[in-house]
């Protein structure tokens, strides 16, 4: 399982920090789901371990669908999924929980004149309909598409946002964050995504429908880039004890500044 | 007289067992890779893997050809042979027979400083000054291309070129060059009639190392080159057979993984070959 490295720190530290619970829980939490979710889920299972040094916390990264079928099943005491439950996952007894949410900003040169796009113009830019600046009020300059490689949380979580999953032409595919800002802060005339948490003052974020990201903004649900990270359980089962004590840290406000040092923001 | 021969046996055994450790090393890795690449091969079928021109590995129906990774490799590596060895051989041999010693001093660490820069700072100036530099220079819309990293590959080939080269060049006997002069030619003729001639195994050897060094480079073209799976072109965004394997490694599952080890195995019969051929030619000096 791969975390950064500050992000384990801190849910190192802050999980020092918090008083011990009294009576000591044990067992096994498991968990099983979104693959986006793993920086989230696993700095806070690590925080948790270390809470309770008897628990035991697993993490099966299959991705959404399969999560939400492990927990529907019984296979895991816990599914993760990077989208919000579907009316028919819901009507067959299953509950969500939003634990966090996960703004992806899109950013500019600060020399772009453009501030402000519309869902479906990043998606017609993203894809190539839209090809060159001036068509979406910006200067006539061919535009540049910043991505990230194959697999990357945040390139999946864009793409489904804007429906652009393997339609986005990209010009180039970086494995970082910190690339994707450094080579837009470059290129007069290129965009690139990347997690609210990480954006930096030598690129300008975009508004989006005319709403800036912020942790507000995704929190209430105005800025439309953005996907819940939801914790799926079984209607109306009891979680075993030490699922439930997982459950109920990871929704305490004490576990929001794990969750934002692994780049979400919390819901609670 | 007992003791010291026991002693003798212990430092053989160590010594043994420490080289051993490097063959193990090598066996280790080559039986690796081949176990953890095959299977990918396997599913995919090897012409499908070889010669197919899409490689999408998280498309909802996953493709899997590392064509445009073998060819921008070859490109990039050739661009580099290209622009590197005129300006690294010509290098060479003015520091081998024309420089004054103490130019010659200078210049030499200064051939090593750059042998030892680590490849990201190339990558970082690389993205930082040469990619800005190629969009305004040629007026495209992004510098980050197969020229880019032809580029830095170039200037990262050179300090193995030139300090082979000229080694090469160096333990050229005096007495052919002074035969060569008695004759009446000129100390230019005299370099590139008979010292070049008489180095040409070890220059060519040094042209080989610079093709090692060219293919197996990783993080300094991956920060210049754009890491989109096109086919080869000057000014597009490529992707190289090292690159394809680092900026997928960290997330990828099940398949793309399997695939990635199997490009890696490809990226090492292509180091196998480039292997081959320097022994070939360092053995063809020797015998010469």
């Amino acid at each position: 399982m791969k975390r950064s490295f500050p992000a384990l720190v801190l849910a190192a530290l802050v999980a020092f920090a918090a008083p011990a619970h009294a009576k000591p829980l044990s067992g096994t939490v498991s968990t099983d789901g979104s693959t986006s979710m793993e920086k989230v889920i696993g700095s806070l299972g690590e925080a948790f371990e270390n809470e309770h040094r008897k628990v035991k916390f697993t993490y099966n990264p299959t991705g959404s669908g399969a999560g939400i079928a492990a927990v529907k099943e019984g296979r895991c005491d816990i599914g993760l999924a990077s989208r919000a439950l579907k009316e028919k996952e819901k009507s067959s007894g299953l509950k969500a929980t939003v634990l966090a949410y996960d703004g992806i900003a899109l950013i500019v040169n600060p020399k772009n004149p453009v501030k402000d796009l519309s869902l479906a113009d990043i998606a017609k830019i993203y894809t190539g309909e839209v090809a060159n600046w001036k068509e979406v009020g910006g200067q006539d300059s061919a535009i540049v598409l910043i991505g990230r490689e194959a697999g990357s949380g945040t390139r999946d979580g864009f793409e489904s946002v804007t429906k652009t999953k393997d339609a986005c032409k990209y010009r180039q595919e970086l494995t970082s964050t910190g690339d994707v800002i450094t080579t837009v802060s470059q290129n007069p005339a290129a965009i690139g995504y990347a997690s609210l948490a990480s954006v930096k003052k030598s690129v300008r974020a975009l508004t989006v429908d005319g709403v800036a990201p912020s942790e507000e903004s995704v929190k209430d649900g105005s800025y439309k880039v953005q996907r819940p990270f939801v914790l799926v359980t079984v209607e109306g089962k009891e979680l075993a004890p030490a699922a439930k004590g997982f459950f109920d840290y990871i929704t305490s406000p004490a576990a929001s500044r794990i969750i934002s040092a692994a780049g979400a923001v919390a819901a609670h | 007289m007992n003791t010291q021969r026991t002693l003798e046996h212990l430092i053989y055994g160590l010594f043994l067992l420490l080289g051993l450790v490097a063959v193990g090393c090598v066996l280790l890795i080559t039986a690796y890779l081949v176990f953890s690449g095959l299977p990918a091969i396997r599913e995919i079928g090897l012409v499908d893997f070889l010669f197919g021109d899409t490689w999408a590995s998280t498309a909802s129906e996953p493709r899997f050809g590392i064509l445009p990774f073998i060819l921008t490799s070859i490109w990039g590596t050739a661009g580099a042979i290209a622009l590197g060895v005129p300006v690294g051989f010509f290098t060479a041999v003015w520091l081998a027979k024309m420089a004054s010693p103490r130019v010659r001093s200078i210049m030499e660490s200064a051939v090593s400083l750059l042998a030892g820069i680590p490849s990201v700072v190339y990558g970082l100036v690389g993205m930082l000054v040469l990619v800005p530099g190629i969009r305004t220079f040629f007026d495209v819309p992004d510098g980050a291309s197969l020229l880019a990293a032809i580029l830095v590959l170039a200037v990262m080939i050179l300090p193995s070129i030139i300090k082979v080269s000229m080694t090469a060049l160096q333990a050229v006997p005096q007495e052919y060059e002074d035969a060569s002069l008695a004759l009446g030619a000129t100390p230019i003729e005299t370099y590139f009639r008979v010292s070049v001639p008489a180095a040409k195994s070890g220059i060519a050897a040094s042209v080989v190392l610079g093709v090692g060094r060219a293919i197996g480079e990783a993080m300094a073209v991956m920060m210049v080159s754009g890491n989109v799976a096109n086919m080869p072109s000057l000014f597009e965004s490529v992707r190289f057979l090292t690159s394809a394997v680092v900026s997928e490694m960290s997330y990828s599952s099940g398949l793309q993984r399997e695939a990635l080890f199997s490009i890696a195995l490809v990226l090492f019969f292509f180091i196998l070959l480039i292997t081959a051929s320097l022994n070939f030619f360092l053995k063809r000096g020797k015998e010469a």
